[in-house]
């Protein structure tokens, strides 16, 4: 075998196992890379069992009550289809808002509730500033009232 | 007007262009980055949401475009330098790894620093900052490459190879944030749909990409002109050189 | 002055971040100019070393 015949081998196994190694990569991103679940997923039981995952969707409007006198939280996260009541004791990032994204690592237990040991806020990909974010949100009032007044 | 990109494609020739070029784009960047600050600083209003923690993203998404696109680049030049067999097209690759892999880390830096307050944590293993970890890395791999290998010809050809393998990269982490669930958010800017920020806001942010982009151009070719040096030792040309002979 | 620093309380957050930077662009611009003029310095190192060669390429 010629020096240049065996360079081009090399060249072909070295691509070979970097096709490997994306190969594995891709799989991994596709099975293992799913940040977190929704709460439709999770009532399907599409969500792992018996090891901790992550919740993700809006903290459903008026659900977040405080215990007075220590750090718990219970909220609802939901996708608007489904609902999956979460548990929380710890501080809560500044996000962290009533009908905003909200991503949640935990269990689930066998009443159904999910018993979070980390709360992060998932915000959207708007930036304005807050006159305009109050100007939305009056219109978005507004359009409310009239439907409901018709 | 036809150019002849030969000529211009011979290290002799390139070398001093490259430093006429590196200077203007930097005094560009320079401007800039004045102006860019002055509007994401001074200018742009706060955010409704993230309050004053959102001025991240006139560095964060500077650096993040420039990690992928300076990769891009890297890749056209390994196959012009495979396909061609061109000297100084392996050259500018060369030149332009370690630019991206300090954008990349910058991009990875100031996301941290970004996610901490909003989000609520530094690091999160999600698709977006995986794929992005992943392009640091893909940097990290071609200098060491190069670095491994004694003849500059081969270590060329070995390491355009890695690039447009790693290359596939870049569209993962672009569409990372619509592909899977992801932590990060989507694209607040793309082509196909209007932006979704205060036009203050994204002046700011273009700008700054303009600043960064101009810089990374600049310092390539400072370290392209060092390469040059390096490579092409030997050569009269070289020792013909003013700097050369008068030190 | 202090309260834009302060950034509303993101100062710790924001200034890590454009610090960051600074120093990258800072630092890999010193790397590239010693590496020019380490490069400098072996061209002129080589171009003794085979002075014939050096000036006999020149027209």
């Amino acid at each position: 075998m010629k020096a240049r015949h065996r360079r081009f081998a090399w060249i072909l196994v070295g691509l070979a196992a970097l096709g490997v190694a994306v190969a594995l990569v891709l799989n991994a991103f596709r099975s293992h890379l799913v940040f977190f679940f929704s709460p439709s997923q999770v009532i399907a039981n599409e969500a792992p069992v018996g090891r901790p995952f992550r919740i993700g969707g809006l903290v459903q409007v008026g659900s977040i009550v405080r215990d007075t006198g220590s750090l718990t939280v219970r909220f609802v996260v939901t996708d608007t289809a489904k609902d999956v009541p979460v548990t929380y004791t710890g501080l809560l990032p500044d996000l962290f808002k009533e009908g905003k994204g909200v991503v949640a690592q935990g269990t689930l237990g066998p009443d159904g509730v999910f018993r979070a040991t980390e709360v992060l806020a998932k915000h959207d990909e708007n930036y304005m500033p807050p006159e305009a974010a109050a100007a939305i949100e009056q219109a978005h009032k507004g359009g409310q009232a009239k439907t409901l007044s018709r | 007007m036809a150019i002849n990109w030969y000529h211009y494609a011979s290290p002799a020739t390139f070398h001093p262009l490259a430093g006429r070029l590196a200077a203007a784009f930097a005094w560009l960047a320079a401007a800039l980055t004045a102006a860019g600050l002055w509007i994401g600083f001074v200018v742009a209003p706060t955010d409704a949401t993230q309050g004053e923690a959102y001025r991240i993203i006139f560095i964060h998404v500077p650096t993040a475009w420039m990690a992928m696109f300076i990769y891009l680049v890297m890749a056209f030049w390994s196959a012009l330098a495979l396909g061609f067999n061109t000297r100084l097209s392996a050259m500018m690759a060369q030149s332009l790894a370690p630019t991206g892999a300090l954008m990349a880390l910058l991009a990875l830096w100031t996301g941290a620093f970004w996610g901490r307050p909003t989000w609520g944590t530094y690091w999160a293993w999600d698709a977006r900052m995986t794929s992005t970890l992943i392009l640091l890395f893909l940097y990290l791999g071609v200098i060491a490459l190069r670095n491994a290998i004694d003849d500059p010809r081969r270590a060329d050809k070995a390491c355009a190879v890695l690039t447009l393998v790693g290359a596939v990269n870049v569209p993962i982490i672009y569409f990372s944030v619509r592909w899977w669930n992801t932590l990060h958010q989507g694209a607040s800017v793309s082509l196909t749909s209007a932006p979704k920020m205060a036009t203050i806001m994204l002046t700011g942010m273009l700008v700054m990409t303009f600043a960064c982009w101009f810089w990374c151009i600049a310092v390539a070719l400072w370290r392209v002109q060092a390469i040059i040096l390096e490579r092409e030792r030997g050569a009269g040309w070289v020792a013909a050189l003013p700097a050369v002979r008068e030190t | 002055m202090a309260e834009f620093f302060a950034m509303g309380g993101y100062g710790w957050y924001v200034w890590m971040s454009y610090g960051a930077c600074a120093v990258v662009v800072v630092g890999e611009a010193l790397s590239v100019r010693a590496r020019r003029r380490r490069a400098l310095e072996d061209a002129r190192l080589a171009a003794v070393d085979a002075p014939s060669r050096g000036a006999g390429a020149m027209p």
